[in-house]
């Protein structure tokens, strides 16, 4: 019926997004938005500011998902360089905010490090795609200085979150192509080495007492700590139920910091309680589980390795972000994926869901009916 | 070139690429029911924890302080109420970034106060306490300085949008409209300090900043600070009330009325001022209210209120008359022959003497086989005296051998149902107990043996024997009622939001002294002798208009030996005291008296019964002694010269006199 009133590109380019991710990711958006309302008690402004980052990252969705894998995969080198380039370029020149230099000024100020969250798992992908594998020893090392670079460019910023999430979303790809298992098991001993290490010379000040505050939130509950205090107050106070959409205690008189930002889980938690926190993670879940089903339907390669590894990167954020809420992780500034307010993360997420459903295979019957 | 060999292996790729996927899958599902579980742990296992800290996050409790009740005379007279009184309160959170550091913290103080400081002048001592209260309190509003005068009201007024955080608050403060008037009975308020925290209810006082600390106001302290409020509101996290959930008002404490008489009081008071220092209290034998209760000097209680400054308090206590110290209350003294007629009735009691007993004053008494004579006063002796007329001369041989007679256990026993030797249990706080002693008391303080010669001197209120004024007037008032007896008290009543009626305390009853009407009768005609010709105070009791009965008394100061007078100041601080106890009207008691006029210019005779018959014509008469300060016209009739009621002295020494 609707196909006589529409015309047929619309049909080609909806095919090719998956509505059941789509369905899920709408809902997601949704609940989103409504606790974003009462974290920012009832600011509209600041709610239609990012249902309008919502419906720009909805446009990439459609945009990105029509690309094909190997049209993607001739992009990687390119956008990896370009990535390098104006990461350098950042060091340089770059703009420097509340002590660190991630900025570029172009007009406007833009966040190179942003388009490297999609550029790294595509430029490793690219050089796995051809190769045979599982890889080579050599191949994972060549793999692992692609990671390593913007890494290390990134943390020069300094800014370790991001440079943490870019880094494990290169490793996903390396151990989605199939790193042998020795090699993984050697590395994380390797990483638990280091971590002290890099715990006792690596680190700024500020990041060390991060880490302590975290093996003793309680020790100080007004510098440090008082994130991490508040937002366990707020989530442990929550109790079974929650109590209820805008009532939350903490929250709404201004004990929770960055409450619409960062720590917008403990919002949710505290409003919706220990139901709504399980029902939230089932939701990421099953968004996850669709990016992977996806993943594993990949055209080739390429797209197995892209989607899976942006598949999983999604949950990386989502566990590093809830896992700081609650306690359980040192405090990163790592946003609630699709959550937390904020156009830049927003953006590049549903754009990496684009590629995602992108990296399809195609179907051939479509084909033969046009 | 890649083409041939990923064509080749394509399956197995797919393959290990599920593999690869199922691991993760399962990884990803492991870490979110590891969230899920810290969901648990903290809303369902530890909810009671975080709910409590929430709770306690955001409801404040900003309690009411109750209005304190105030405190009249028994014609209410204002003796102790509150005013309106201005304070300059600072929230340290609330300043804002005066520095402009980008924090607000304590540093940004220092811009506030010194800008402060040149509008409204703040002392260093306001300071000091201010910057200690300031490191620990930083949403609640500290004082920075009390006391506003009007003027710096309407300064601070007009300047206070340049001051974010600073405000001024207006509080009940206490006052004493009398100044040093009843000082003693009152009492005075001060800060809550440590001691008094560990023994009030928390509760009930955190809003308030004084307490009671002497006299009524500390003895009623629960009647008088009523109950608090509290307005239960809901604050965000920079301490900022945004509703209030719960409320409740606080009750005012209630008015309480004393039995003081505040006309006597300032007429006592006046008239021990006269006569350098001293003590007087008078009871309502009846109801057992206490009419007056004076020791002189007084302080003014004004000053203590918010914590008195240190040359005031050097000035108090290093005043070598001691305005501080309740006489009243805390001052013993010897009662010499104060206590001849209880005396005389313990042995009438006792049945050591009869009513009709005499005994031959030679001048002296001596104990059989010893060489040493305790005098009496008169050397010349009395001759043969009864009861009666041994009270009314003050007789010491009489009283001598009556007490050795009878024994130290027998008599002191008697003694204590007069109620020397405890607590009378008076409604002021640290009353003494003064001290009647017998032989055990002596061997246990000073590890010797009770000689006779202890017991012969204890018979004329000497030795060891100590009383207080209070311990005198209750004695008085026991003679009065003719054995009954009725603890002393200075509440009369009280009452709630100032409209019901007067809620009267009822007078409380101790165990009587029984005896036979005829020997009360005895020994208050003995009393009564005293006021009349041939009585030691017969010039106090010339041409009264009512009967009195009363018995005069000198205590020699204690640890004087005899020996030199010094000229000068010492020799008049080692003068003896005069004591007088009675009450009038002798057929119908209505005031009891005790009095003390410590290194006294005359005897008990000379100087304390004069006093007393002043205090009893003003309250039964009305002939209060004012401001004007008239005292001495009254004092009409010079009693004879030659009748000194002398004490004689403590064991080895003989008379001391002059």
């Amino acid at each position: 019926m609707i196909r006589y009133v529409l015309p047929d590109w619309f049909f080609k380019v909806f095919q090719r997004v998956d509505p059941v991710l789509l369905a899920g990711l709408s809902l997601l958006v949704f609940m989103g938005l409504t606790t974003l309302f009462s974290a920012t008690d009832a600011d509209l402004d600041q709610v239609s500011r990012q249902a309008i980052h919502f419906t720009i990252g909805l446009v990439m969705i459609v945009i990105f998902s029509q690309i094909q894998s190997k049209t993607l995969r001739q992009w990687a080198i390119w956008l990896y360089g370009a990535g390098v380039f104006l990461l350098i370029l950042v060091l340089l020149v770059g703009v420097q905010k509340k002590g660190a230099q991630r900025w570029l000024s172009l007009g406007v100020d833009i966040q190179p490090a942003e388009i490297m969250k999609l550029a790294v798992p595509m430029m490793v992908s690219y050089y796995f795609a051809e190769k045979p594998l599982p890889p080579r020893f050599l191949d994972v090392v060549v793999a692992l200085v692609l990671v390593f670079l913007p890494m290390l460019l990134i943390m020069k910023q300094p800014d370790l979150g991001t440079a943490l999430l870019i880094g494990t979303s290169g490793f996903f790809v390396i151990y989605l192509a199939g790193m042998s298992w020795w090699l993984i098991g050697g590395s994380i001993i390797l990483v638990s080495v280091a971590a002290p290490l890099m715990y006792m010379f690596g680190m700024h000040d500020y990041q060390r007492k991060r880490i302590d505050v975290l093996l003793n939130p309680e020790s100080d509950t007004l510098g440090t700590g008082y994130h991490i205090y508040q937002s366990t107050i707020a989530i442990g106070s929550g109790g079974f139920y929650g109590k209820g959409w805008m009532n939350g205690d903490q929250s709404h008189l201004d004990f929770l910091p960055e409450r619409h930002t960062d720590f917008i889980f403990a919002v949710f938690g505290e409003e919706f309680g220990f139901v709504g926190n399980a029902l939230l993670v089932g939701l990421y879940l099953f968004i996850i589980w669709r990016g992977l089903y996806i993943a594993s339907k990949g055209e080739d390669t390429f797209a197995r390795l892209l989607a899976g590894s942006l598949g999983m990167t999604f949950f990386f954020y989502l566990f590093v972000n809830t896992g700081m809420v609650t306690g359980l992780l040192p405090v990163v500034g790592v946003p609630l994926p699709l959550f937390s307010y904020g156009g830049t993360s927003v953006v590049t997420l549903m754009t990496a869901f684009g590629i995602v459903m992108g990296m399809r295979k195609r179907k051939r019957s479509y084909r033969q009916e046009s | 070139m890649g083409e041939r060999l990923s064509i080749k292996t394509e399956r197995d790729e797919q393959q290990l690429f599920n593999a690869r996927l199922i691991v993760a899958a399962i990884l990803i599902l492991l870490f979110l029911l590891g969230i899920v579980a810290r969901a648990y742990h903290l809303q369902v296992l530890q909810y009671d924890k975080y709910a409590e800290l929430s709770r306690e996050h955001y409801q404040k409790r900003i309690p009411i302080p109750p209005n304190r009740g105030r405190i009249y005379d028994r014609n209410g007279a204002v003796l102790a109420d509150s005013h309106v009184q201005y304070v300059l309160e600072v929230v340290r959170d609330s300043i804002g970034d005066e520095n402009g550091d980008g924090k607000t913290n304590l540093d940004d103080l220092d811009g506030t106060i010194q800008r402060l400081g040149k509008l409204i002048s703040l002392s260093d001592k306001d300071l000091r306490i201010f910057r200690q209260d300031a490191l620990r309190f930083k949403y609640q509003p500290i004082p920075i300085k009390e006391n506003l005068t009007e003027e710096e009201v309407a300064k601070f007024s007009v300047n206070r949008s340049r001051f974010p955080g600073v405000s001024v608050d207006v509080r009940m403060e206490r006052y004493y409209p009398l100044h040093e008037v009843a000082s003693h009975v009152i009492g005075y308020v001060g800060r809550i300090d440590e001691r008094d925290l560990e023994k009030l209810n928390k509760d009930e006082y955190l809003g308030t900043s004084h307490i009671g600390k002497t006299g009524a106001e500390a003895s009623y302290e629960d009647l008088l600070h009523g109950k608090a409020g509290y307005h239960l509101v809901e604050v965000d996290a920079h301490g900022k009330q945004q509703s209030v959930m719960d409320e409740k008002s606080p009750i005012g404490g209630q008015d309480l009325y004393l039995g003081l008489d505040i006309k006597l009081q300032m007429t006592a008071e006046k008239l021990l001022k006269d006569e350098g220092r001293g003590a007087l209290v008078a009871i309502d034998p009846k109801t057992g209210e206490i009419l007056a209760l004076a020791s002189v000097p007084t302080f003014d209680p004004n000053l203590f209120i918010n914590g008195i400054s240190r040359k005031d308090y050097t000035d108090l206590n290093t005043n070598p008359d001691r305005p501080l110290y309740n006489r009243a209350l805390q001052g013993v003294y010897p009662p010499g022959s104060t206590i001849k007629p209880m005396a005389g009735m313990a042995g009438l009691i006792s049945g050591t003497i009869g009513p009709g007993t005499r005994v031959n004053d030679p001048g002296y008494f001596r104990l059989a086989g010893q060489a040493h004579v305790f005098r009496c006063w008169n050397k010349r002796g009395h001759g043969s005296v009864d009861v009666r007329l041994a009270i009314t001369q003050s007789c010491d041989t009489f009283f001598y051998s009556l007490a050795y007679r009878m024994g130290i256990d027998k008599f002191s026993s008697y003694m204590s149902k007069f109620g020397f030797g405890s607590r009378t249990g008076v409604d002021l706080p640290s009353e003494s107990s003064g001290l009647m002693p017998n032989p055990a008391w002596k061997e246990k303080r000073y590890k010797s043996f009770w000689y006779p010669g202890d017991t012969v001197s204890v018979g004329i209120g000497q030795g060891y024997w100590l009383a207080t004024p209070l311990q005198l007037a209750h004695a008085a008032t026991v003679m009065a009622n003719r054995g009954l007896r009725v603890k002393p008290h200075v509440l009369r009543g009280m009452k709630v939001g100032g409209k019901q009626d007067l809620q009267l305390v009822k007078p409380e009853y101790l165990e009587p002294v029984k005896a036979d009407e005829k020997y009360w009768n005895l020994a208050i005609a003995g009393m009564e002798g005293v006021m009349m010709p041939g009585g030691t105070a017969r010039g106090a009791g010339a041409g009264a208009a009512y009967r009195i009965a009363g018995k005069t008394g000198t205590a020699q100061v204690f640890g004087l030996s005899g020996g030199k007078y010094n000229a000068g100041r010492i020799a008049k601080r080692l003068r003896d005291h005069a004591l007088f106890v009675g009450f009038a009207p002798a057929d119908d008691p209505k005031i009891a008296v005790g009095v003390i006029v410590e290194n006294a210019r005359g005897s008990g005779g000379h100087t304390a019964a004069p006093l007393a018959r002043k205090v009893m014509d003003a309250y039964l008469l009305k002939k209060y002694i004012g401001e004007d300060g008239g005292g001495e016209t009254t004092d009409a009739t010079k009693p004879d010269a030659a009748t000194p009621d002398a004490a004689n002295t403590a064991p080895p020494e003989d008379d001391p006199h002059d």
